[in-house]
């Protein structure tokens, strides 16, 4: 039924709204918050912890970007929304921006009218099932039910796959992560499939989580990242740079706790020009000259975040693989800050 | 009004004095205005779309739509375009909402006359069953049919065979299809011809009642045609068909047809909840039927079962009817909670997955609210001209 109200609002918006998108940073700075739209609950990627606040790897960059713009990381009001709200949630203007494992894709970037600011997680879609099955490779799975979520890349290339093996399936679709793992759980289905991060995510939150595997095959690249409106570049560039901000810190060795005390030592330009001592660079963001600083000081740089929430040290246990650091194997580069 | 042609001297006042050109100029202005909103509505949109870079037009329509649906109607594949899915949609929508109708109803009246009944425990079972399914919210008797019920059931490998070779499992019920062989097609055009004749059959039944007073057994020769005739006609043609046997195999039944659990949740919990409702309707219906009525038919003889009939149920449908088409209507509009267990009917497959997947949310929207509509106002349609048939005709 909310869904439903946020369609009704996103097609209402598009009716009646004069155009008039510049200016998300100057909303949020009058706001006192930034709106930013996150998954139903995904833990490691987007939940509220055991005090009630949003926690998690997709939540961060939100965090970071409200300490960026407004320089502390707690003025996010968080908006849950499921795999079908998404889109329309952050077209109407009821969010911001969306930081909730969202593929970008050549429709949502080019048709739905969204700007993708970077990639957070680079994914592909894989199967788990039950240990008990005896199934070792996703090829096996012909007659498979498989519990999927519907709005997502995941069901296509769930019927891609399939069609190119040859092999038939009964999808069993919902909509929120809590539902498929109900549903997978009682036995609904003999598959579930989708991000292989939401597949770590979600087996650690089953009763007995050595009980399934995850087959070896990876069927699709998803790059998982936060996105906006068309229209704002401005804003468009916040939300890319503190991204990129993030992965730059961990290159460069900035953490949460070293960063005061290298801002004073430091003889790297590109350090400088990052936390504010030379240049105006947030400035030309509509931002204040430290909020690279405040970024790394409240949020940590993106390593830091990743052994935080996803990283092997936590129940989520996900190597850092292709989302390491570009000179250290894995695929994380950031354009240069000059 | 009356002033208009006698009172006002034709040139001399002005034609603004006159109260139906008044009338016609409001009118006219309104229609304008109502016009020239929609238009802008339309331009707005457009442009705001455009501005924002999102695309419209129905063109995706013909889209191959990509993905898997759960429960289909008509043949589909992922190959399939999207208005294929939109047929698909509707189509479920009509069946849940169809065969949620026939089963509402009958519960419906069962319940209304067992509230009436003057045997307590029959008429305090149905008290009970109306007051508590009428005030526990739909959604939650879904997701409880669903969770608390479909899912719970035990895994393929240990189904629970109600019948021979029908299974009940946490995938569904599983039964044998019946497979059509050559000459299959005698059997319902048998039962076409059957239902036919007693249709005729119960017009002459009437009309000679109405003149003579004969009575007639109507129902039992009418259900002896309706499926007499089909049976006659398999064994002449030598039963054509064969039995599809659900049988587990790999993953689970092969062979045979499913029940799917996300339709049967749904069907269950629109039933009744659904139900509920027509049971008081029922019952209020019958109550506002005079006693007098009863009481004249019993001393003129008629047995009480006959009365209800014939007396009591014609009368009482002329209060029923009305509120009846609120609870259809309600029935097919409240089939768009489907989303929740995920029963590929309109709003689930249209307004949800290819809203989502096609990013055309004003079209989509559009195209669901259109139907929803176009459904409703035929429901009402046919019940309405059915309304006028046994209305009372004033004298
Ligand atoms: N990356 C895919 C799949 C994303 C997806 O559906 N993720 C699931 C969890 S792994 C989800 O967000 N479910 C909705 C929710 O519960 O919030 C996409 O962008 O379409």
């Amino acid at each position: 039924m909310k869904n439903t109200a946020i369609l009704a609002l996103g097609v209402g918006a598009a009716m009646f709204a004069t155009a008039a998108y510049a200016g998300t940073v100057d909303d949020i700075k009058k706001r006192g918050e930034l709106i930013c739209g996150v998954t139903t609950g995904l833990a490691g990627f987007a939940a509220p912890n055991d005090k009630g606040e949003w926690a998690g790897f997709d939540v961060d960059i939100c965090r970071a970007v409200a300490a960026g713009v407004l320089g502390d990381s707690s003025k996010v009001k968080f908006v849950p929304t499921t795999g079908k709200s998404r889109f329309p949630t952050l077209q109407s203007g009821e969010v911001d921006m969306l930081s909730r494992n969202t593929t970008w894709t050549f429709d949502r970037d080019v048709k739905l009218g969204f700007e993708f600011a970077g990639v957070n997680f680079y994914d592909g879609q894989g199967f788990m099932v039950r240990k008990d099955l005896g199934v070792k490779s996703a090829l096996e799975l012909d007659g498979a039910t498989v519990c999927v979520a519907t709005g997502s890349t995941t069901e296509l290339n769930l019927g891609d796959y399939f069609r190119a093996n040859n092999m038939k399936y009964v999808p069993v679709v919902f909509e929120k992560s809590d539902e498929i793992r109900a549903g997978y759980i009682a036995g609904r289905c003999d598959a579930y499939t989708t991000d292989r991060s939401g597949l770590a995510a979600q087996r650690s939150q089953m009763p007995n989580p050595d009980a399934h595997v995850v087959l070896p095959e990876v069927i699709s690249k998803e790059p998982l990242g936060p996105l906006v409106r068309h229209g704002d570049n401005q804003w468009g560039d916040v939300v890319r740079w503190t991204l990129n901000v993030l992965v730059i810190a961990e290159e460069k060795g900035l953490t949460a706790a070293n960063v005061e005390s290298m801002k004073s030592s430091t003889g790297d330009p590109e350090v400088k020009r990052l936390l504010g001592l030379e240049g105006e660079y947030g400035a030309r963001l509509g931002l204040p000259n430290d909020w690279a600083l405040n970024i790394i000081k409240q949020v940590g740089n993106y390593g830091e975040s990743y052994e935080r929430n996803i990283g092997p040290n936590t129940p989520i246990g996900l190597a850092r693989g292709v989302n390491g650091p570009w000179n250290k194997g894995g695929i994380l580069y950031s354009p240069p800050f000059r | 009004m009356a002033v208009a042609e006698g009172g006002v001297k034709p040139g001399k006042a002005s034609f603004l004095y006159d109260a139906r050109i008044r009338a016609i100029i409001y009118q006219v202005v309104m229609a304008g205005a109502v016009v020239i909103f929609f238009a802008w509505l339309t331009m707005n949109t457009l442009d705001n779309l455009e501005a924002r870079g999102i695309a419209s037009g129905f063109e995706f329509l013909n889209h191959p739509a990509g993905f898997g649906v759960p429960f289909s109607l008509i043949e589909y594949s992922e190959a399939s375009p999207y208005k294929t899915v939109f047929i698909l949609g509707v189509l479920n929508t009509l069946f849940v909402s169809a065969v949620g109708v026939v089963l509402a109803t009958l519960l419906g009246f069962t319940l209304g006359v067992m509230r009436l009944s003057r045997n307590y425990l029959i008429s305090r079972i149905a008290a009970i069953y109306l007051e508590t399914f009428r005030n526990i919210p739909l959604l939650l008797q879904i997701l409880f049919w669903y969770i608390g019920v479909l899912q719970l059931m035990p895994q393929q490998r240990s189904s629970i065979i109600i019948l021979e070779n029908v299974y009940v499992n946490n995938r569904g019920i599983f039964y044998p299809a019946l497979q059509a062989e050559p000459g299959f097609m005698a059997v319902p055009i048998a039962f076409l011809v059957g239902l036919v004749a007693t249709i005729i059959l119960r017009g002459w039944v009437k009309r000679r009642r109405d003149a003579t007073g004969q009575g007639f057994p109507t129902i039992w020769v009418g259900l002896g045609l309706i499926f007499g005739l089909p049976i006659l006609a398999a064994l002449v043609t030598g039963l054509p068909w064969t039995w599809s046997i659900p049988r587990l195999q790999g993953f689970g039944f092969k062979g045979g047809s499913v029940i799917v659990p996300e339709f049967l949740a749904l069907l269950l919990a629109l039933t009744i909840y659904t139900a509920a409702f027509i049971g008081e309707i029922v019952r209020a219906g019958i109550q506002a039927v005079s006693h007098g009525q009863t009481e004249a038919a019993h001393a003129l003889g008629i047995k009480p079962g006959t009365t209800l009939r014939l007396v009591i149920i014609p009368q009482a449908m002329r209060i029923i009817i009305p509120p009846l088409i609120s609870q259809y209507l309600n029935l097919v509009k409240n089939s768009s909670l489907a989303p929740a267990i995920g029963y590929p009917e309109m709003t689930q497959v249209w307004a949800g997955t290819v809203l989502n997947q096609s990013g055309q949310a004003l079209e989509c929207i559009a195209m669901v609210m259109g139907t929803y509509c176009i459904i409703s106002l035929s429901i009402s349609g046919v019940m309405n001209w059915y309304n006028a048939r046994v209305a009372l005709v004033g004298r």
